[in-house]
């Protein structure tokens, strides 16, 4: 479609967001292919035992943990693993964060009393503190946190598509809508959200990022599901075998940074983004 | 010799999909006490042109050539600081689209039409303010309510307020764009008549920058038809709306409804307004034209004086 | 031009909206409740084939009562009647085959589109809506009615590649293509370019002639109407001061408030009158209005009944009301 081919165009313009890009497709492409680059595989019972907490080699680029898994290998699949749980958590925030926003915005009235009430509920309370207590509750698995992480993440977009919408429901068209009988469930499919869906898509390269490392967070903190290595779990680990005293600098070193790099690649595209899609920033 | 003295005024802006040809090859003379309409429909140039003698351009326009003489200076040559000082407010101001929306919320009026006469006449304050209270008695507003705050006035009475603050450091020539679009039918005609009464009081000169001919048949002696950046026609407000020559200028006349007269039919003129990025070939208008002919899409038609005063672009005049 | 029979019927129509003060005034305030009484009380017919002009001034009334007729806005108090349908009684079902009946092209041509919407889905929109079939072949048939030849090239554009004469012609294919009797015009060119309007005006005519549409034509331009319109009624803070044949009322102007915009419209002939202004003030708050006349305060003749009974709009002459105690 031609509105992609202009979008493309603009976003070329923003060097940050073309960097961000670039990063996050080569985290993607090493996560997506993780089973081919990694020179080694990261089962509990695999790892080396003659290669125990070693530093960088020419056998193990990036040195071992205590199992003697390869740090390199870890790093690829854990990859996977947080990009994973980032993006299906933030497609779980985008959803509820629509439908509470779209609906509050469109119907106004009591309905939007409630909703917004609702969310002002869920924006008091704290993130982190909550998902660690849901986390505790619902048991540590990777469907878990991704549903945890989603549940704390909307209320941001929700105010945000509330407002748009807004705004757009006294728009000439759709007036035009309801003169020739359209209902308003068809109005908010056909109209709507046609027209915040740059939005909401803006919203949730946001979140990804953010979500990425509340999934990190939890991880670390020793909330995360120990049969799905992410880099926030081996961080966890990393610091319970005392890497920070003993200098393990293999094994801290490259989880922290893939998390910051992803975490700031989602920033410059979220950036890029916000300069295309918010008609304030945008000069023409 | 002319107060105003436009030749061959080109001026381009650069865009993202090309060079738009906003004024290309404009010339025009405006006599003291003359008041002109520059008319056309959007985006034909007129507001570009008017930018265009004020310096005030945006940062993707250049002026390609021409020359823009007041009171014998070319304009263009001038830099901002006197152009600032010497010229703007003092000999020439210009009302814009919209103006009275521009009026600042948080300073009385008064004040706002005071600081334009304070930063070019060396007087004092309090002259300054009995010059405004002067200046609303002109425009007829009572001259208390300069003390009084924007949102405290109407929408015709804030167009009087910019009219006064247009005037208030006696320029020869007032440009004025679009000045009673936005208003209700009784209001303008007050403005208009405000207007009417301000050229014979004061020997003002004007440009009025409209699309609609009956303000202009209303207020101006001399009309300027412009299409796509140029002008097809010009000449007194009487021979424009009784023997227009320039088929678009026929065409617009025709088309134009009136309460009393003759009813006027529906002979509309076909197509719509060109890109001014890459304008037809040849004369701008042809491709709506009834009668174009084979040089029409070719050549440029020259502006010939049909009779003194009456200048037409169309090869049709030869 | 237009036949006798009578196919919109307007009786009373009152539209007021109350005025949103805060939360405490709304407590503490013993004053009765606020209202800007925007549409206070008309009443009038359509017929068959006919083009009726609401003309007046920003505030008047004319475009709520447009809205309200199509019940795009719930009505106050009043009656509508579109041939034997009562518009204010309809339930949710009746209503929505109402609108297959009744339509409106709105006057900004830029906004009333969907951005994201192609053209073909656009225009076919109501069909759809409807569960009416045949999509391609009514929205071709509608193209073509409104003259963007060839349809198929126009079925993928969106909006923003059209010009706005263009757009307003899709609103208007999108307004017809379900057979209406009548249209609500609500300033359709005002926001055209002049040489455009004319001809978006003749295709209104031909969908008249064509299809025996009626309409409703609001605008503020006096001029346009005396092109348009068979008969205007001038509207003035919610109440109409006269309605008449067009040629009648823009020649014979009875009230005094007609008088002044007539004489206050410039001409496109630099040898006629000049635009004259014989009434002084602007137009006063819809909210607290006085007693009596609504234009009292501002006419030239009032009398002393004028400060006390509102007048009635009454015929003086063949097919001519006027709501004037005076009547100059």
């Amino acid at each position: 479609m031609r509105s992609i081919r202009k979008f493309g165009e603009q976003y070329k313009e923003s060097k940050l967001g073309l960097l961000g890009l670039s990063i996050f497709l080569l985290f993607v492409f090493a996560s997506a292919f993780a089973g081919v680059l990694a020179p080694y595989p990261i089962g509990p019972t695999q790892g080396d035992r003659n290669y125990i907490l070693k530093p960088p080699s020419s056998k193990y680029l990036l040195g071992t943990d205590e199992l003697g898994r390869d740090m390199l290998s870890m790093i690829l699949y854990g990859g996977k693993v947080s990009l994973t749980i980032g993006i299906l958590a933030t497609l779980i925030t985008a959803i509820i964060g629509t439908l509470v926003g779209v609906t509050a915005g469109y119907f106004g009235g009591k309905t939007e009393e409630i909703l917004m009430r609702f969310t002002d509920v869920f924006l008091v309370i704290p993130g982190l503190p909550l998902m660690i207590v849901l986390a505790s509750l619902l048991g540590a698995t990777f469907w878990n946190m991704i549903l945890v992480i989603g549940i704390q993440g909307w209320t941001g977009t929700a105010r945000v598509l509330r407002a748009q919408v807004l705004s757009l429901k006294e728009k000439l068209f759709i007036e035009s809508a309801r003169s020739i009988g359209a209902s308003d469930t068809r109005i908010i499919i056909k109209h709507i959200i046609p027209n915040v869906l740059p939005l909401i898509v803006a919203q949730m390269v946001l979140r990804i990022g953010s979500s990425i490392l509340s999934a990190s967070s939890l991880s670390f903190l020793g909330l995360g599901d120990p049969t799905h290595m992410s880099w926030g779990m081996t961080l966890h680990y990393a610091f319970s075998v005392g890497s920070l005293f003993s200098n393990f600098y293999w094994y801290l070193i490259p989880p922290g940074v893939c998390i910051t790099l992803v975490v700031l690649s989602f920033t410059f595209i979220g950036y890029a983004l916000d300069q295309i899609v918010n008609p304030r920033i945008r000069e023409r | 010799m002319p107060l105003l003295d436009i030749q061959n005024l080109r001026t381009y802006f650069s865009t993202r999909g090309g060079t738009v040809k906003a004024v290309d090859d404009v010339s025009l003379q405006i006599e003291r006490g003359d008041a002109l309409g520059l008319a056309g429909e959007s985006g034909c140039g007129k507001t570009t042109t008017a930018l265009t003698i004020m310096n005030l351009l945006p940062s993707n326009a250049e002026v390609l050539s021409g020359k823009v003489f007041l009171n014998d200076v070319d304009l263009l040559t001038i830099d901002e600081e006197t152009l600032r000082k010497e010229v703007r407010m003092k000999q020439l101001s210009m009302v814009f689209q919209g103006a009275m929306n521009a009026l600042n919320p948080v300073f009385r009026v008064g004040d706002q039409i005071r600081q334009g006469i304070l930063t070019h006449e060396d007087i004092t304050k309090e002259a300054a303010w009995e010059r405004v209270r002067e200046l609303f008695s002109l425009v007829g507003i009572n001259p208390d309510r300069a003390r009084e705050y924007p949102h405290e006035f109407s929408g015709g009475m804030k167009q009087r307020v910019i009219i006064a603050m247009a005037l208030s450091c006696n320029p020869d020539l007032i440009i004025a764009d679009e000045p009673v679009t936005a208003l209700d039918v009784i209001i303008q005609a007050q403005i208009l008549e405000l207007m009417r009464d301000l050229r014979e009081k004061l020997g003002l000169s004007m440009i009025m920058i409209t699309h609609d001919l009956s303000v202009i048949a209303d207020t101006c002696n001399k009309t300027a038809i412009m299409y796509a950046g140029k002008i097809v026609e010009r000449a007194s407000s009487i021979t424009i709306f009784k023997k227009p020559k320039h088929p678009y200028t026929q065409g617009l006349i025709a088309n134009f409804p009136s309460v009393s007269g003759e009813l006027k039919g529906f002979e509309p003129i076909s197509g719509s307004p060109p890109n001014l990025i890459s304008p037809p070939n040849g004369c701008r208008f042809h491709p709506r034209c009834p009668y174009a002919m084979g040089v029409c899409s070719k050549e440029e038609p020259e502006t010939v004086e049909l009779e003194r005063g009456h200048f037409v672009s169309c090869h049709l005049m030869k | 031009m237009s036949s006798d029979e009578i196919i919109l019927k307007v009786r009373n129509l009152r539209k007021w909206f109350p005025v949103r003060t805060g939360i405490l005034e709304d407590l503490f305030s013993r004053d009765e409740k606020k209202f800007v009484k925007a549409v206070d009380g008309i009443s009038f017919d359509i017929k068959k084939r006919q083009i009726y002009g609401l003309a007046g001034e920003s505030g008047c009334g004319k475009t709520t009562t447009g809205r309200v007729i199509l019940r795009l806005l719930e009505p106050t108090s009043g009656e509508v009647q579109l041939g034997d349908q009562d518009v204010f009684s309809l339930t949710k079902g009746e209503l929505n085959e109402f609108r297959k009946s009744a339509q409106i092209i709105f006057q900004d041509p830029y906004e009333s589109l969907n951005p994201r919407m192609s053209i073909f889905d656009f225009v076919s929109e109501p069909l759809v809506v409807h569960n009416i079939g045949n999509e391609e072949e009514r929205v071709t048939n509608a193209l073509k009615t409104v003259e963007l030849i060839p349809p198929e090239e126009f079925f993928y554009r969106y909006p923003h590649e059209l010009s706005g004469g263009q757009r307003q012609r899709v609103a208007i294919a999108r307004a017809m293509i379900l057979n209406p009797k009548f249209i609500v015009a609500d300033e359709p060119v005002s926001m055209l370019d002049v040489s455009i309007r004319s001809s978006i005006l003749k295709l209104m005519f031909k969908l008249r002639d064509e299809m025996g549409i009626s309409y409703l034509y609001i605008t503020h331009d006096l001029a346009t109407t005396r092109q348009v319109c068979d008969k205007i009624a001038i509207m003035y803070l919610g109440k109409f001061v006269e309605e008449a044949e067009t040629e009648e009322l823009l020649s014979n102007p009875l009230h005094p408030y007609t008088q002044a915009l007539v004489s206050a419209v410039p001409i496109p002939d630099p040898t006629a009158r000049k635009s004259k202004v014989t009434i002084s003030g602007e137009i006063p708050s819809p909210i607290d209005l006085p007693p009596g006349c609504r234009f009292r305060p501002r006419c030239p003749h009032a009398k002393e009944i004028c400060s006390k009974e509102e007048p009635d709009l009454v015929e003086v002459v063949s097919n001519h009301r006027v709501a004037c105690h005076v009547r100059v």
